[in-house]
């Protein structure tokens, strides 16, 4: 439960290898957090040492909706009540990839979009349940505006947010919370080899914003913050030139 | 579901209320505990999260208010909801007292057992729990058991936070009094030493003592205080014609609910304190009435509200006699850090209780109300916790909003024998609050 001053003690990461999800986690442990729930394929792994009291390991397969509320609640069974739960899996992919191979779009889509409904579903009812708790859900600015350059995984991503915000206002009322996070372009593993993005930030930056976000009850947080500016104009540009947008 | 906070207005959480109406009801309700389980409440003084209780049911006892007197003994039987204000409206003008009271009236009979609180004649009269004759209790099983000193539980539920049970009756003696008012003796010090050495002194001289302390003063004014001591008067210091037995407590005030964040900041709290320390003029043998000497702070309504919607933090710790200087060094860093503190108390505990989970032991105790939007106001309690623990002291519960679980086991060293006693009357967990989910309880 979050104490009088912000600090959370649990912490429930679904997709626990997250670059952006384990820089979260170090910064809530830093802040007070004893007890962290990762939740990851292959779990046999060691944890990361992230300092915390106390790590769980789960296994947990984002493409198996099935068994996400299993997860959820073997991860309440190993720490109680969840204070912040974080979903952070998700793929990228390339777009002529994902049009070259179909199936394999639908699959992407599947995780980037289908995983995060029932984890967060699954989640979500649990928060309820308690009366606290927020889900940090990582949606994206691509998801914001969908291009073409990226469109299978913006509309993922769209969805995503979509499903966030809808989620969050039927919590409302209920104590637990839902936080959008929408990151621009992120320089880390998963966009290795990509050049980045004007305004890109990095793993620690998007923890960082979220780590504010979580402080401040925020319910949307753009990372960098100045990105909320560029995409109110961005959201109302023609498409005529939208669509010519380089990436 | 109705969101709780406790009197720092921090952290809230949903819960079900209900109102029971006799004991008999309170019994009813535990028995269909929710999987959220329940927690009793009283007027919510509790400055945290003790009474309440996340996703689950919260018992309002406030409708318990049946009490009686034996006139010839000062025997008073209360029911749990009953509060110390309505209690002092009966029991002063028949010339009782009550043998401990905190800062505030607001409180109930059945909070004062469950966080055994204090005042300022603890180190004469210890806390709340010292005068028990019985109390009655609710438990996990529906039953209602009355427990008498002589047993684990009933020790067990003074200063156990409502969790073995819900508290539905107490049996205390109170104090004979011939007026209602009190002979005060005030005084200024210098600096802390000033301040401990002349309570050390003095204090068993006066049934009631504490210091302010202006923790803004710095330099050699640092730990500067106003020392107020008293007893209660005889009815020979009285002026002519006075009713001796006179109490009608009123408050005047009521702090208005837009107050903004950041009100009481250093600028502010320098002037007030400033203001305080040149007021009180040393004097001997003032006549104060009970409320403006025990409970100065009712006179304002909600004065909680004056922290704005942050809301606050106390922090009140005790470390025993010895350690004065893990005091000064807390005191010093307060100081150093221009932490604002609207009100900074600092007393003497004399004996404490068999409570297992109580908060005084002989020493020194020290409270703070810090505005909780403070920046790193959670890493400066951290460590000032890990200066307590070393000095072995504690934290209070009834005023803890934020402390981490193995902090609380390290300060708590009857918390195994709490928790078997509490197995054992409780063994599914019904008595549940968000202190005791945040504390591990």
């Amino acid at each position: 439960m979050k104490n009088a001053l912000g600090s959370v003690d649990t912490v429930l990461l679904l997709g626990g290898r997250s670059e952006i999800g384990l820089a979260i986690v170090e910064r809530l442990v830093r802040d007070g957090a004893r007890r962290i729930v990762l939740a990851v394929r292959d779990a046999g792994d060691t944890p990361p040492v992230i300092g915390a009291a106390e790590v769980h390991l789960l296994e947990f397969d984002a493409s198996r909706p099935q068994t996400h509320g299993e997860v959820v609640e073997a991860a309440v069974k190993l720490v109680g009540d969840l204070d912040v739960v974080i979903p952070a899996f998700g793929v990228l992919g390339s777009q002529a990839a994902y049009d070259a191979d179909p199936v394999a779009a639908a699959e992407a889509v599947a995780v980037n979009y289908g995983g995060h409904v029932s984890a967060g579903l699954f989640a979500a009812r649990r928060l309820r349940e308690q009366g606290h708790g927020t889900l940090v859900v990582l949606s994206s600015v691509a998801g914001v505006r969908v291009r073409r350059a990226n469109f299978v995984y913006g509309s993922a991503k769209a969805g995503l947010d979509g499903f966030a915000q809808g989620l969050g206002d039927a919590l409302h009322g209920s104590g637990a919370r839902v936080m959008v996070v929408r990151p621009g372009f992120v320089v880390g593993r998963m966009t290795e080899g990509m050049s980045p993005a004007p305004m890109s930030s990095t793993p620690g930056q998007v923890a960082d914003a979220v780590i504010a976000g979580l402080r401040s009850d925020a319910e949307v947080v753009w990372v960098p913050g100045r990105l909320r500016a560029v995409f109110a104009v961005m959201r109302v540009l023609p498409r005529a030139i939208w669509r010519r947008m380089p990436r | 579901m109705t969101f709780l906070t406790g009197w720092g207005r921090t952290a809230p959480t949903p819960a079900r209320l209900a109102r029971p109406r006799s004991p008999e009801e309170v019994a009813e309700l535990v028995l269909r505990a929710p999987g959220r389980g329940v927690a009793a409440r009283g007027l919510g003084r509790s400055y945290g999260d003790a009474a309440q209780n996340s996703g689950g049911l919260v018992l309002d006892c406030t409708a318990l208010t049946s009490w009686s007197l034996d006139e010839s003994t000062g025997l008073v039987t209360a029911a749990a909801g009953l509060s110390l204000h309505d209690l002092m409206r009966a029991l002063v003008p028949r010339g009782w007292f009550v043998p401990v009271t905190p800062g505030t009236r607001h409180v109930t009979v059945g909070g004062a057992v469950a966080a055994d609180v204090h005042g300022k004649n603890h180190h004469a009269d210890s806390s709340f729990g010292a005068h028990l004759r019985s109390l009655t209790l609710v438990t996990a099983d529906g039953d209602s058991r009355t427990l008498t000193p002589d047993s684990e539980l009933f020790w067990a539920t003074v200063g156990g936070m409502g969790l073995t049970g819900v508290i539905t009756e107490a049996v205390f003696r109170c104090v004979p009094i011939t007026t209602s008012r009190i002979r005060v003796d005030v005084e200024r010090t210098r600096d802390l030493d000033h301040t401990m050495e002349t309570m050390a002194a003095t204090d068993d001289r006066y049934r009631y003592t504490v210091a302010w302390i202006d923790l803004l003063a710095s330099g050699g004014r640092m730990g500067r205080s106003v020392l107020t001591r008293g007893d209660h008067a005889g009815r020979d210091e009285l002026p002519r014609g006075a009713d001796p037995l006179a109490f009608a407590p009123a408050s005047r005030l009521k702090a208005p609910s837009w107050a903004p964040n950041g009100l009481l900041n250093p600028v502010t709290v320098r002037a007030f304190n400033e203001a305080w320390y040149r007021r009180a003029r040393p004097r001997t043998g003032l006549l104060q009435g009970i409320a403006p000497f025990f409970h100065p702070l009712d006179s304002v309504d909600g004065w909680n509200r004056v922290y704005g919607s942050d809301g606050f933090v106390q922090y009140q710790f005790v470390v025993p006699f010895g350690e004065e200087a893990t005091l000064r060094r807390i005191v010093s860093r307060l100081s150093a850090e221009g932490v604002v503190s609207f009100l900074t108390v600092l007393k003497r505990f004399g004996p404490g209780t068999p409570g297992m989970l109580s908060f005084p032991v002989p020493g020194w105790t020290l409270a703070l109300d810090i505005p909780a939007g403070r920046r790193g106001l959670a890493a400066l309690l951290r460590e000032f916790d890990g200066w307590v623990v070393e000095a072995g002291g504690r934290v209070y519960l009834a005023k803890d909003s934020r402390m981490p679980a193995e902090t609380m086991a390290a300060m708590y060293p009857r918390l195994g024998e709490w928790r078997k006693v509490r197995d054992e009357v409780d063994p599914g967990g019904v008595f549940r609050s968000d202190l005791a989910r945040r504390l591990g309880l």
